[in-house]
């Protein structure tokens, strides 16, 4: 049971969302010292940026949603054995 | 190759190390949940939708899918749009409304189970079988075609990349089962979005918006035609070929539904939702995303065709197979540029995760505890799974050096999967629509249809019948499949005993098989798999209109 909530910690929610907030600072700070000739090939855009910005509020975003709806205590042991039935 | 090397950095490499470290991590976590056979195969039912829903649609997002829409949306135009609406979303929504009910209410593992509950032993046995194979035979296309591309965009040797594509994948299912790879799957789905979608927009900057875009495009070779879906397909000229009857029965029936509704790898997704509301949103769920990926994988292909000077060579690096890649050269800056490799890399590997899944669950259930291990503890049959796993990528390799001594594998890899679907569905849906049809009829139509599907691709191999292309070949393989397991459904059930109405409760239409109980949370309009699934049908009639 305690390595079920264990288990529990790594919810969905959790990797996404710390994923994405590395890839969104890496990225980020490549977009702050993007020089001319990376603007060039982005024509012109500033793409590290904004898409290091975007990563980051997604991931963000994953981790309140996580904190605001914390996954349910693991099920009974009851409703686990129910599909056993083979 | 060398015009394909992408100028990768530093900072693209740690990106993708990450994104490694992260999966092996998903693995490691996973295989503490692991405490019974059903864990391990089918994430102990225990996956809220949108997990399952996110999973559903990457199964599908393989980058065999990705690369190759681009490449047909240079080709073609936006009539590859057809493959994402009305190839898609009506059999996705099919599936969730009309058939989970009996997938996930009669409590089966698989779809060969089904199967065997439905019908008989042989019929399951040949299903279980025929599945194994060709999902061992597709994850070593997606291994091989893993390597190609990191071949080609890093500089990698073949042999190298096969190898650390597979031990990866390896390690995850082992250690995590299907929960580990539907983890993945979800990661991959933001990531591979977060790394095309640079692509897309600094390609619309480049040739002036969508506007600009449409325009450019009615100036090459392309033409007008390119920018409509339905328009032209009175007849067949068009730039598919095909006529709105075509794509209405051929993909939008027959291989859309037989894709989408009794492909395992995808189903699987499905089953192992946490109830039967959550199982049936899974695949409408999935969708909404549907809808929307053309935005990063045709309209690329579009900017790569009024982009890229010379794109649509008959070989070298500037097939159509190609556009993403050389897209990825011209237009991202390291940073991005890491993102869009990890992402191919990324769905590449869930790809090949959804057929190693896939393959060890029918492996194990249906195959070794059905037929030659009976009557173990559950965790004997996670050790076969594991075993499983590792022989099936072990064959899986072998078959990706296979695949490297043919020029065109992915074709007929696909055509041979398309027509090995159709009698599928076409067994599936008269079974659980017809409650009187029998338990060797199954077997027939399903082995008959297969057959006949069969005959008509080794005609096409050895050209004793002519056809325009590949795509118009396995149109007609997967039409005369299902009509010949129907009609033999159809002949055979009158002459064998049907099954008795208590042996077939939950499987077929009109035996009350519950919908499940609905929770009270689930009441609530947005957990309404009908109403979601009108949505997404609206929603696809009305994303047609301007590109009519």
């Amino acid at each position: 049971m305690a390595e079920r909530k264990l288990a529990r910690l790594f919810d969905v929610r959790r990797v996404i969302g710390g994923l994405f907030v590395v890839y969104g600072l890496i990225v980020t700070l490549i977009g702050v010292l993007d020089g001319p000739s990376e603007l060039e090939k982005a024509q012109g855009v500033r793409i590290n940026l904004w898409m290091g910005l975007g990563m980051l509020a997604l991931g963000l975003l994953m981790l309140l949603w996580l904190r605001l709806n914390p996954p349910p205590e693991p099920a009974d042991p009851p409703a686990e054995t129910a599909d056993r039935e083979v | 190759m060398t015009g394909l090397r992408l100028d990768v950095g530093f900072v693209d490499y740690l990106i993708l190390a990450i994104y490694f470290v992260t999966v092996l991590g998903v693995g490691f976590a996973a295989r503490r949940a692991i405490k019974s056979s059903a864990d391990f195969f089918l994430s102990g039912r225990s996956m809220p939708a949108w997990v399952t829903g996110l999973a559903f649609i990457s199964a599908n997002l393989g980058a065999l899918e990705i690369v190759g829409m681009a490449a047909n949306g240079a080709q073609y135009g936006l009539m590859t749009l057809h493959y994402y609406w009305i190839g898609a979303v009506p059999a996705m929504v099919f599936l969730g409304i009309v058939m989970m009910p009996f997938y996930y209410g009669s409590k089966v593992r698989s779809v060969p189970e089904f199967l065997r509950l439905r019908f008989n032993r042989p019929t399951h046995l040949f299903n279980a079988v025929s599945f194994a194979v060709a999902q061992v035979l597709i994850a070593g296309v997606n291994l091989y075609a893993l390597a190609l591309i990191l071949q080609a965009l890093l500089g990698w040797q073949l042999w190298t990349s096969i190898v650390v594509g597979a031990v990866i994948v390896l390690s995850y299912i082992v250690l995590g089962g299907l929960s580990a790879a539907i983890y993945n799957e979800v990661l991959q789905f933001f990531v591979i979005i977060a790394g095309l979608l640079p692509i897309t927009i600094i390609g619309l900057v480049k040739v002036g918006g969508i506007d600009g875009l449409f325009e450019k495009v009615r100036q090459s070779p392309l033409g007008e035609a390119g920018l409509h879906t339905w328009a032209d397909t009175g007849g067949t000229e068009n730039p598919l070929g095909a006529s709105w009857i075509g794509i209405v029965f051929g993909l939008g029936f027959v291989l859309s539904f037989g894709y989408w509704t009794t492909n395992f790898a995808e189903v699987q997704r499905a089953l192992s939702a946490k109830d039967m509301s959550a199982a049936r949103r899974t695949p409408i769920i999935g969708a909404f995303p549907k809808l929307l990926i053309p935005a990063v994988t045709v309209i690329p292909g579009l900017i790569a065709l009024v982009t890229v000077q010379g794109l649509g060579a008959a070989e070298g690096d500037l097939t159509y197979n190609n556009a993403i890649p050389l897209l990825m050269r011209d237009l991202l800056p390291n940073g991005v540029l890491g993102v869009a490799v990890t992402g191919l890399v990324a769905s590449f590997m869930a790809g090949m995760a959804a057929n190693v899944s896939g393959f060890n669950t029918v492996f194990t259930y249906d195959i070794w505890q059905a037929y030659i291990r009976k009557d173990r503890d559950d965790a004997y049959y996670v050790r076969v799974g594991r075993i499983a796993t590792i022989a099936g990528i072990v064959v899986g390799i072998g078959t990706a050096f296979i695949a490297a001594g043919f020029d065109n594998i992915m074709n007929y890899i696909q055509a041979l999967f398309s027509l090995f679907n159709a009698p599928l569905f076409a067994t599936f849906i008269v079974g659980m629509f017809w409650k009187r049809m029998s338990a060797w009829a199954g077997f027939w139509s399903l082995f008959l249809g297969f057959l006949a599907a069969f005959v008509l691709y080794i005609l096409h191999l050895t050209e004793v019948l002519k056809f325009n292309s590949d795509l118009e070949q396995s149109f007609w393989g997967a039409g005369l499949a299902f009509v010949v397991a129907v009609v033999v459904a159809l002949l055979i059930t009158p002459f064998t005993p049907g099954k008795p109405d208590d042996e077939l409760r939950g499987l077929v239409y009109g035996l009350d098989s519950s919908t499940g109980d609905v929770l009270t949370a689930d009441r609530v309009w947005w957990r309404n798999p009908v109403l979601l699934g009108v949505i997404a049908v609206v929603l696809a009639i009305i994303l047609y209109i301007p590109v009519w």
